[in-house]
Order: structure tokens, then sequence, then C-alpha cells
């Protein structure tokens, strides 16, 4: 088994963190897994990438990902100016933060799901330099929606990655988007 | 204890210089080794590591300031990438030539003009001649493995010669996965006290690498060109003693996948080697009889080695991540001349591919071994080199 | 932010680079947050103008302050500098 995942974000945003916190909980249910950047000079607030690999199977392949299983978007205006759908496997599960619903983002031939990242990371004050921090959130999302990793497990990688205080809020963030996450599957919620 | 964390290469190169117990480090940053040297600033600074750390103002003084503190006694380590590899060119020559066993972490970036960032082995390929032992790994695990086990080759007596450990810049050094950290009894044990040929002592005080005249000269460089066949014989058990405590084992010189009875061997360096095992089981389920060839260690080249390996094999593929202006990869160039002379040698079909951080996927080397098929069906070579997915 | 070359035979022997007004594309798009003027409290002092790292703000010519949406990235920068908090950050629309 092995499922590719493409993170689309804005510099600072913590794609990459987003990708390794994904990679610690599949790595804690025992897979073997990767998490690498789009390989690049990157600014603050430019569109940048992330990938993460899961896999039953060491992993020997050291190429750049092309064809996802999943797609995450860490912000609702990256999919005006990005293709996130880009080699998206035919059955692929999309996840964006956004307030809208799912059947109203306009992706019709994929699975997608919307989690109000931004909001939930407002509700709880979870800010990094003035910016809400949505990644946490959306691993939360990424759980409800794929089953690829359990909730138990991103919430056991979170809080390893963050201690005290800071985990306890990110964590926080993750069991929100997990319990409000929207689904919208070839036309059904 | 042995210890599992997820994290970069470049973040494991750091904790394999704390394994090693290094006590200075002299380094500049640069994309993108900079999280290597941001990592045992940190260990530094917070004192987990007990070590000097030397903010120097360039690459050059880096490698300045490693020859010194080497030659005080010390275990020193540095890191760097293309143009600051480039910068110390003149202080390899003095680092070698003064038998002194720096190891350094080399994260491989193309060289400008035009700027790149991205990987390609042009920055340590350029300095093959430098008398410094070169290392290429093919995943986190031994980036770590490698660095250990390099302190314990240079330190031989039969050896004392720097080392580079090269890993690519990105798909190595900023890819986050598992790795296994032996427990630090057992690195202690299979790395003893620092250990270097001479010393400078200023209760017996001399100078060192002073003039020589055309009458020694000679001499001392030969017994640089034997240092590094010693290493070549020492390689491969310093990788089985590692192994026996890690767990962890690479092959020595060269790591072969499937190339007991194959007809085509397909060789190349670094991670290219973990994709190409990819394409070998691909390959074989198409029943084709290929196997992959990671040389693992390009200075000293593994010639024996490779004579050995080729004895039935009717076709070599060489995969260069580089060429030589005016002529073509290095590694191709290199099994062909150490197969010059053997009565009976395969073809050999050189590419050239992932310059400036091209991607190359197994699938691109599966294309390759069958370009090379078709060589291996005519008889001839017609092209020495190709270079592939190039924009017409 | 692709090349219009396509070929090798159009590209020249090294890369020539020139400058041009928004290379990297309209970045008003990286805005999570939206600076917004209430000039009845703007001063026409100028700082935002002096301080924009984007160069997204125009001075009219009374002196007012003109965001360039297009390519303002919403960094905050003004609304910080501003003496009268005459510039607050929004949350961007979807």
């Amino acid at each position: 088994m092995l499922k590719e995942i493409r993170i689309h974000g804005r510099g600072g945003q913590g794609s990459v963190t987003a990708a390794e916190v994904l990679a610690h909980a599949a790595f804690i249910e025992g897979k073997w897994v990767q998490a690498f950047p789009y390989f690049g000079a990157e600014r603050r607030g430019a569109p940048v990438k992330a990938f993460a690999r899961i896999s039953s199977e060491p992993l020997l392949v050291h190429s750049q990902v092309y064809s996802p299983d999943y797609v995450i978007v860490l912000d609702p205006y990256i999919y005006k100016v990005v293709d996130v759908t880009e080699g998206l496997k035919k059955d692929g599960i999309i996840v964006i933060n956004s307030k809208k619903k799912p059947e109203e983002i306009g992706l019709k031939s994929w699975r997608v799901a919307t989690i109000d990242a931004t909001g939930i990371a407002l509700e709880l004050n979870l800010l990094v330099a003035g910016l809400p921090v949505v990644n946490t959130s959306i691993l939360g999302a990424f759980a409800k929606a794929t089953d690829e990793v359990k909730l138990a497990s991103v919430l056991k990688a979170v809080k390893e990655t963050w201690s005290g205080g800071a985990g306890e809020k990110n964590s926080r963030a993750t069991e929100l988007a997990y319990e409000r996450l929207k689904r919208w599957w070839n036309g059904e919620t | 204890m042995t210890q599992t964390i997820i994290d970069t290469a470049n973040h494991l190169a750091g904790y394999a210089a704390k394994a090693a117990r290094v006590k200075v480090i002299a380094a500049y940053p640069i994309t993108p080794q900079t999280t290597v040297v941001e990592k045992i600033a940190d260990f530094v600074e917070t004192g987990k590591m007990d070590a000097e750390y030397i903010r120097v103002e360039s690459e050059h003084s880096a490698m300045v300031a490693c020859i010194s503190a080497a030659a005080a006694g010390v275990r020193t380590f540095t890191a760097t990438s293309a143009h600051g590899l480039a910068l110390m060119h003149e202080a390899l020559h003095w680092a070698s030539g003064s038998r002194l066993p720096i190891v350094m972490a080399v994260v491989n970036r193309a060289m400008g003009a035009p700027w790149s960032i991205w990987p390609d082995l042009s920055d340590s390929l350029s300095q093959r001649d430098t008398g410094w032992i070169q290392f290429y790994c093919a995943d986190n695990q031994e980036v770590f493995d490698t660095i250990i086990q390099a302190y314990k080759l240079c330190e031989d007596e039969r050896v004392f010669l720097p080392a580079m450990v090269c890993l690519e810049g990105f798909i190595l050094s900023h890819t986050y996965a598992p790795a296994k950290i032996p427990d630090q009894g057992a690195i202690d044990s299979f790395l003893p006290e620092y250990r270097s040929g001479w010393v400078l002592d200023v209760n017996h005080p001399y100078s060192h690498a002073n003039l020589v005249a055309p009458e020694w000269y000679m001499e001392f460089r030969y017994m640089i060109q034997e240092a590094m066949e010693n290493a070549k014989r020492l390689i491969p058990e310093i990788d089985r003693e590692y192994g026996k405590l890690s767990g962890f084992e690479y092959g020595g010189l060269i790591e072969k996948y499937k190339c007991e009875d194959a007809d085509l061997i397909v060789f190349t360096m670094g991670t290219m080697g973990s994709d190409a095992k990819l394409a070998v089981d691909k390959l074989r389920k198409e029943g084709l009889k290929v196997g992959s060839a990671r040389v693992r260690v390009y200075r000293p080249f593994p010639v024996e080695e490779v004579k050995k390996l080729v004895e039935h094999a009717k076709m070599l593929t060489t995969i260069d991540r580089h060429i030589s202006f005016g002529m073509e990869g290095f590694l191709a160039s290199e099994i062909k001349a150490s197969l010059f002379n053997q009565k009976d040698r395969p073809l050999i079909a050189g590419f050239i591919a992932g310059l400036g951080g091209r991607d190359v996927t197994s699938e691109t080397i599966e294309k390759i071994v069958k370009k090379s098929q078709k060589c291996m069906h005519i008889g001839r070579v017609e092209k020495e080199t190709e270079w592939i997915d190039l924009r017409e | 932010m692709t090349s219009p070359l396509k070929t090798r035979k159009e590209m020249p022997i090294t890369p020539l680079s020139c400058p041009t007004v928004g290379s990297m594309g309209k970045t008003g798009f990286w805005r999570i947050f939206r600076p917004e003027i209430n000039y009845s409290k703007c001063t026409r002092c100028a700082l935002c103008w002096v301080y924009c790292p984007d160069a997204a703000i125009t001075r009219q010519e009374d002196d007012s302050p003109k965001i360039d949406y297009d390519y303002c990235k919403g960094c905050g920068i003004c609304a910080n500098e501003c003496p009268t908090k005459a510039i607050t950050m929004q949350r961007e629309e979807e």
C-alpha cells in the first residue's frame, strides 16, 4: 500500500509542518513515511507545496509526487490561482480550508471535504505572528475525510511536536476540525 | 538503547556529529546545507554537545579552521554545498596533503551560473582529485551511519585522510523520514578516542607541510595513494562491523541489487540508486535480467569490485547526475577506465540525467535501461553519452 | 510563473532577466487579511506608503494613500505603522 498526499499552502502557513505531522501520525501506526517540501526558495505568502508518502513497505522512491491520492488545501484562495487537482487520482479526496460547503467549491469530479480551519483558529485564538494556525485543524479534517490515519495518532503526533499550552490548543483545533468536517462524496453529503 | 527518530537527513548529519563526539565545528551557511549546522549550533548552545562552534566568515575559512583544529588534536566536522565547497578548493588539497582525518557533509547542489539551489553531483565530483575520500548516500539512515563509519575509517593509521559524506540537496537534506540512532555506548565502543598521525604540541614544537623539494614530494603523494588503496580494503570491513551494532549495512564500496545473474547492470550514485531498485523489480517482471549497482564510494574508485561485478554482464548502463564538459559523466569514464584492459568486457552506454535537480523517477530509469537494451541487441553502442529528458 | 519559452532553441546562452511590473503575478491573491483605510481618521502622513514593502500603496495628489489590491499581500505592516490606527486588517471574504 502506498498513499501519496500533496499539501497546498502559503509560505509561512505550515504546509511542511503539516506534512511532517501527518507522516509522524502514520509512523505511529507502524507505516513507512516521507515528508518533504516542494524543493525551492519560498517566501511568506507565496503558494507552496509539500508532500507526504505513507507506505506499508519500506520506501525506496525518492522522486517527486505526481499522482497524489489526497490533496490538502490550506486556504480557500489557493485553488483560484493554482490547479490543486493536477495529477489527483480519479477517486481522490480533496480537503480544503474553507467556510463554503463542499458542493459550492466547484471541483465536481472528485470527492471534496471542507472545514473552516481559519474559523477554528480564530475561535481558539490560535495565532502565530498574527496569522491563524490552520495546519493542525486540517490534519484532523484529513483523518476524518480519508480514514488514512486515526484521530488518536494525529493527536499524539501533534502533542509530540508542540508541548505544553501550544500542544493543548493545537490538539483541540485538530479535534474540532474532525467533528465539524463537511463532506460531499459524488453528490452525497 | 537504539532510538528511532523522524527527521531530515541534514538534522541526522547533526545527530551523527554529536554521536561521534566531534569537538570543533567551523562552518558557514549555504542552502541546502544550513540546517545541518543549525542543528549542531542548537546542540552546542543547549549543552547537549560538548563542542566549540566557530562562526567563520566564509567556507574557505571554515576548512582552514578545521585543518587547524584537527592539527591541534581534536575531532572536527563541517558541512557545505556547491559554491561553498568550490570556495574551499585550495584548502581541500591542504587538508588531504596534511593527512588530517576531517569529515565533511556535502549537501550536493548544482553549480552556477545559472544559479541553482537544486541537487546534482557536480559540486563534490568536481573535487574528486583533491585526495578526499568520497561517500554518496541514498537515504537518511545511510547519512547518519556513514558519518560515523567515516570517522572510524579516516582515523585509522593506515588511512589518515579526510572524507566527504555526500547527500543530495532537498531529496535527502530536507526530506523527513524515520531513522534509527544506535545507543551512544555502542557508538563510543565503535569509535574510540580521536587519533591522528601527528599533533601540534607547544611542548614539542614543529611546523607542518613545509616546502618539499622534487627529491621528496612524489613519495608524499604516493603515500596518499597507498592510503586510498588501504581505505578501499577497510571500507567493507568497517561497514560490516558497524552493521553488527546498528543493523544497517550498505555493501561496502558498491551496493549491489540483483546483479548475480544480470545481463544488464545499471550504475548510479546517490538516491537514484534507490529508485533504480524499483526500476529493476519492474523490468524483471517484464523478463529482463537487469541489476542495479549503486557506487557508494567514488574515491577511492572501486576498480576491482567493478571488474568482478561485471564478469558475466553483457551491457552496462551508467547514469551520471553530472557532466564533465568536453567529455562525459565521471562515472561512465571511470567504469570504462576500470575495464579497458580486461580481455572480455561488456558494452557501456552512458546517460546524463537529473542535472540542476531535474527529477529522475524509476520510470526514467526504466526508459534508460530499455534504450541500453537496444544496444545490447545490436551489439554496439552508437551514442557514447545521451542526455535524458532534454528539451528539443 | 511559467515561461513563455518552450524550446531549447529559443533560450539565450545564459539567463538574462529584466525588471518588470508584477513578475510574480497578481500577488493580491496571496492575502488572507486585507487592509482597509478609514479616510476620516487618515492624516495623510504617508507613513503607510513609506513602509509598504511591496510598493502596493501609492500616494495620491492630495497625499491620501491608495492601496493597490492587485498586489497587496496583506502583510499588515501599514496597519501596524499607522499612527492614528486608520488602517484595520479584515478577513478576506471567499
